[in-house]
């Protein structure tokens, strides 16, 4: 099953869900890539994800690397603590862009 | 505080008066164990206690002669192929010697369980497999074989192997086996860390005291073939068991002779 993509305030906002495991993080980095090479900035929600696995992070790398080499934004909202966990263990809290909310992004300004 | 066992916790591992031979030599002997999602089980015994036996039945290597083993519910023996390998993605084996292909670089062997198991994207496996050498502290490593990494860099490596899939749950045979004694304790401490983050149950099996009781939940000690006890780091450590004691102090022990048996093992086949 695809994830459902909002647009909002100038950002896709990729709605991941679930488990995002081997068997759907293929999905994942489809939906964020797709977006990204429509060259619009990028949130991806976490904040109904149950488990993310090492797949689904490595897309949410992909979706980061193509962002940064094409001059637009990425970030990760709602992560969850198990989530912050699997990326505290790689130390991809300290790479990615993490917002309690996409309001809170944007109150950072541009 | 309650252990993970004592607390309504679904069990992993359930072994049950598992039984085994090696020819007509019995190895195993009513072997009952439980593994709680989420802990780490340490099985320490000394040399031929059988306690490598019982990974190899515990990695599905082997059926048992007798007793059942249960890996997240299901009965090994009744398991299809198909069933099996899908058990088998779920668990992540660190083998003594690690066990890498001395042909492939680091990276390749971290990724192969993924091009074994997987259709991921090559760029998501490398990816993966990256993330994997980072976590174990080998990042840059990548491209080296494994006859240039040190013995416990060859650890390390084959726990990042271990842990590509996001195993369920994770088996080290004697992690601390011919290290240092500093090297020995980063790879403990990285073992609770992958435990916290990753929340996977952890089997553990040595004869490392000083490691037992740093990573251990609980401690299942094995004796030519038998469970002596299993119990918390405490309880093994106030046992009175003289047995329990005796690996403890690093005490040999005489094993009583039978003196037909001594005979006939010396004797069989002679004119």
């Amino acid at each position: 099953m695809a994830f459902p993509v909002e647009e909002k305030q100038g950002f896709s906002v990729v709605m991941l869900d679930g488990e995002v495991d081997l068997n759907r993080s293929p999905d994942a980095r489809k939906v964020i890539l797709t977006c990204l090479k429509k060259m619009k900035h990028v949130m991806v929600d976490l904040s109904a994800v149950e488990y993310i696995d090492s797949s689904g992070v490595a897309s949410l790398v992909e979706g980061f690397q193509y962002a940064r080499s094409n001059n637009l934004e990425f970030g990760l909202i709602g992560v969850s603590e198990s989530a912050m966990s699997v990326l505290r263990l790689a130390r991809l809290d300290q790479v990615f862009r993490i917002y309690v909310s996409l309001d809170e992004r944007l109150a950072h300004g541009s | 505080m309650a252990t993970l066992a004592e607390q309504a916790v679904p069990s992993v591992i359930e072994v049950r008066d598992l039984v085994t031979y090696y020819g007509t030599q019995k190895i195993l002997d009513q072997v009952s164990l439980d593994v709680a999602d989420g802990e780490i089980m340490v099985i320490m015994g000394g040399s031929g206690s059988g306690k490598s036996t019982l990974l190899r039945y515990l990695l599905g290597l082997h059926l048992p002669d007798a007793g059942s083993v249960r890996l997240f519910g299901r009965d090994i023996s009744g398991l299809s192929g198909r069933e099996w390998m899908e058990l088998r993605r779920k668990m992540g084996v660190s083998f003594q010697g690690g066990a890498l292909f001395n042909s492939m670089t680091v990276g390749e062997n971290v990724r192969m369980p993924l091009r074994e198991h997987t259709r991921l994207d090559e760029n998501t496996m490398r990816i993966m497999s990256r993330m994997k050498l980072e976590v174990v502290n080998l990042a840059g490593y990548e491209n080296l074989m494994p006859a240039q990494l040190s013995g416990g860099m060859v650890k390390r490596a084959a726990l990042a192997r271990a842990l590509v899939m996001d195993p369920r749950l994770l088996f080290f045979d004697e992690p601390s086996a011919g290290l240092d004694p500093v090297v020995a304790a980063d790879l403990d401490n990285l073992i609770l860390r992958i435990r916290d983050a990753m929340q996977v149950s952890i089997v553990v099996v040595t004869h490392e005291l000083e490691s037992a009781f740093k990573i251990a939940d609980r401690i299942t000690v094995l004796d030519r073939g038998r469970i002596l006890m299993t119990g918390s780091v405490e309880e093994v450590r106030n046992s009175d068991n003289q047995r329990v004691r005796n690996l403890l102090s690093r005490t040999s022990e005489d094993v009583p002779v039978n003196a037909e048996e001594y005979m006939q093992r010396l004797t069989e086949g002679a004119d």
